[in-house]
């Protein structure tokens, strides 16, 4: 994985709550096999006027004027801004993944749902919970002025405006971690092998039923 | 020192290792997989070098993408009309093929929806922690098993680990006491959970569902209220296992046998939370508060009794709330209209991982029988949840009675639910769907979709409307 230090970037502010992952990336796109590619499709419904397909070229469909993503200013976003409970509903990764492609690197909201959240870490990407105001303030901001951009720093766990405010934001140490390092979750683990075995086997004598083996 | 809860009880068997910054190694005793968020999770593994850690814990079938008429489903996966559908199901048989994993492929009867089939084979057993590659795992919790949705790079870490790296949750219980009105079922009880404390309501949380009202209900019922527990943001919904649950379990094809099966069921008595229990947060619901509930915007938590009004934007106080609803009501093209009865429905479609197992096509049968179909009606669907509890409603003549009312009988998969197969909304068409999700475009592009139970959609389709199901069996 791509390890995730300190990042500036361009802001767009989303102002949208419950964005769900529907929204995100639609179903139709889910059908690929592969985990690159997705970024054209980002937010497809709201960003482009047409119906999208999957394979389909995507520079000449219809774009949503009033979609913020599509303003020139906003072009090289890296850091989306958003409200409450983003990336609600399906578990697809296929969500992050999409962002990514995009080039977003961080999203900022006051709250996000637990599945989507999980996701990002496991793609590189930086979910960010600020606190309902300090988001109002930076969508403020962010709406006043062109070329707004912001500060991230993870091992600070800082997020930084031009003016050189900073808010500092939480992050599960373990997280923060592998995000820092880049680190496969699965290597990790692996390193744990002795002890899963040893809880499959103290597990087996309680609950044998668990390890029979399949036959039909 | 206060008792456990259930959830606690469940991490706690689980737990292989806790990490000192709060997170955890907990063991997954099954993992189910379906054709959309695997084949990356497969490709991931092969690439590493690596292998299934207990090959026999998985359990595959495609669902999401297969079609569901009976044409194209005659000859498997050579029938699938959508090429890029195709790929993804044959990329899961190949996937199954070459780990030696279990799959119900396409041809094979016990095929459906991974949360239908789950329970059905018995594969899902109280105790257990369940985890698949979609967010309606939650399902599964119905059975005292701590189950819930995780994303492709978490099915590529079980596959490999059988573990999952989690956080421990919080412990919320939501207790609906009392007797359920007639015609007011499990799906009704979800959808009012949900709009009283919304779809953010439960994030964070392990959603333990109590009370007289929830241990009524029977396994179909209990599973379709912890299907929607992730609708309130909850990834895990649970129910405390009792008889119910052990009636429903035994003689499973994957259940345990003999000796095996005493010891299970002794080791279940425990699976309630303890009464001395504490929970950091609990909500209480009256049953005979509890009306038929309907969708009206695009959101689970947009959601009254078919007797009260649509609320308006305007009279919303906070302002985020009222710029998504102003945005609801133009989505769902709502502009002059009071009542859910003014909307006149295009589609309606019973099925899905939370309305398409046998209890469900009976209730929606019994609404249906020897009546007919709205003729304003485009369309109206029934899709079983899995094969065998298609053949079982044939048994039965549920086919008859739906085909005779003017519905259409299809063969199992998730369908109209995420519109991946051909089945799908036109755009701005009204559809009653008993799936979980009334998302923007969830059920096909500019889509208009209603959250309803299976009686519910049965007495739309009658009236090309909706109606109390109350006042329409009366006629
Ligand atoms: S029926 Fe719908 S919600 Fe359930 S697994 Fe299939 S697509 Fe997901």
């Amino acid at each position: 994985m791509r390890p995730f230090t300190v990042h500036t970037g361009i802001a767009a502010p989303l102002d949208l709550a419950n964005v769900d992952t529907d929204m995100i990336i639609p179903k139709q796109f889910l059908k690929s096999i592969k985990r690159t590619g997705f970024g054209k499709n980002l937010f497809d419904e709201l960003r482009y006027e047409d119906e999208g397909q999957p394979d389909q070229e995507c520079t000449g469909r219809p774009l949503r004027q009033d979609f913020v993503l599509n303003q020139p200013r906003y072009q090289r976003t890296s850091v989306l801004l958003a409200r409450q409970n983003f990336g609600c509903g399906s578990s697809r990764e296929h969500a992050p993944w999409a962002l990514d492609d995009f080039g977003i690197r961080v999203i900022i909201a006051p709250s996000f749902a637990d599945i989507f959240y999980n996701n990002c870490f496991k793609n590189g990407l930086l979910p960010i919970v600020l606190h309902e105001e300090e988001v109002d303030q930076l969508f403020r901001e962010v709406n006043s002025t062109e070329g707004y951009q912001l500060t991230v720093d993870l091992e600070a766990q800082t997020v930084t405006t031009p003016s050189g405010t900073s808010f500092s934001f939480l992050v599960d140490t373990f997280r923060k971690h592998c995000l820092l390092k880049g680190l496969d979750d699965i290597g990790l683990t692996l390193e744990e092998a002795d002890r899963i075995r040893a809880y499959e086997e103290k597990r087996q004598q309680t609950a044998p039923w668990l390890f029979a083996p399949r036959s039909l | 020192m206060s008792g456990k809860t259930l959830y606690d009880k469940l991490w706690d068997a689980h737990l292989v290792q806790q990490r000192d910054d709060g997170s955890a190694l907990l063991y997954i005793d099954l993992q189910l997989l379906h054709e959309v968020t695997s084949p990356q999770a497969f490709e991931g593994l092969r690439l590493a070098g690596r292998k299934p850690w207990r090959v026999s814990s998985n359990l595959a079938t495609p669902d999401h993408n297969v079609p569901t008429t009976v044409l194209e489903r005659k000859s498997g996966v050579d029938g699938i009309a959508d090429p890029v559908s195709k790929i993804q199901v044959t990329t899961l048989d190949d996937n199954c093929n070459e780990f030696g994993i279990t799959e119900f492929n396409m041809t094979d009867i016990r095929q459906g929806i991974v949360h239908v089939v789950g329970p059905e084979q018995g594969a899902t057993l109280p105790g257990m922690t369940v985890v698949c590659g979609d967010s309606h795992t939650s399902t599964h919790g119905a059975f005292g098993a701590l189950a819930h949705g995780i994303g492709t790079s978490e099915v590529e870490h079980v596959l490999a680990t059988q573990c999952l790296v989690a956080k421990k949750m919080r412990n919320m219980l939501v207790r609906v006491d009392g007797q359920l009105n007639p015609y007011v079922t499990a799906k009704d009880v979800v959808l009012a959970i949900i709009g009283k404390i919304g779809t953010a309501g439960g994030t964070g949380f392990a959603i333990e569902f109590g009370g007289s009202a929830i241990q009524s209900l029977s396994m179909e019922g209990r599973m379709t209220v912890c299907n929607m527990a992730i609708e309130a943001g909850a990834r895990v919904g649970l129910i405390a296992v009792d008889q119910t649950t052990i009636d429903y379990v035994k003689d499973r094809p994957y259940a345990p046998k003999g000796e095996q099966w005493d010891m299970a069921v002794a080791a279940w008595q425990d699976l309630v939370s303890d009464a001395d229990a504490e929970f950091d947060e609990v909500v209480v619901l009256k049953a005979e508060d509890i009306k038929p509930q309907v969708t009206w915007g695009t959101s689970p938590e947009m959601v009254i009794a078919i007797d009260q009004p649509i609320p308006k934007a305007e009279d919303q106080t906070d302002p985020v709330k009222r710029e998504s609803y102003a945005r609801a009501w133009k989505y769902m093209g709502l502009e002059g209209k009071e009542t859910l009865g003014d909307i006149v429905l295009d589609r309606v479609f019973i099925g899905s991982c939370t309305n398409s197992r046998i209890e469900d096509l009976r209730a929606a049968a019994e609404v249906v029988k020897g009546r007919k179909v709205a003729s304003t009606l485009k369309q109206a669907i029934v899709v079983p949840g899995s094969g065998l509890v298609k053949a079982q409603a044939e048994q039965e003549g549920l086919d008859k009675i739906f085909t005779e009312a003017g519905l259409e009988w299809r063969e199992p998969g998730c369908s109209m639910c995420l519109a991946m197969n051909a089945d799908k909304l036109g755009q701005g068409e009204h559809c009653a769907s008993t799936s979980n999700r009334n998302f923007e475009g969830r059920q096909g592009f500019g889509g208009r979709t209603h959250l309803v139970s299976p009686a519910m959609a049965a007495a739309a389709a009658i009236a090309g409307r909706f109606v109390d199901v109350n006042d329409l069996v009366k006629q």
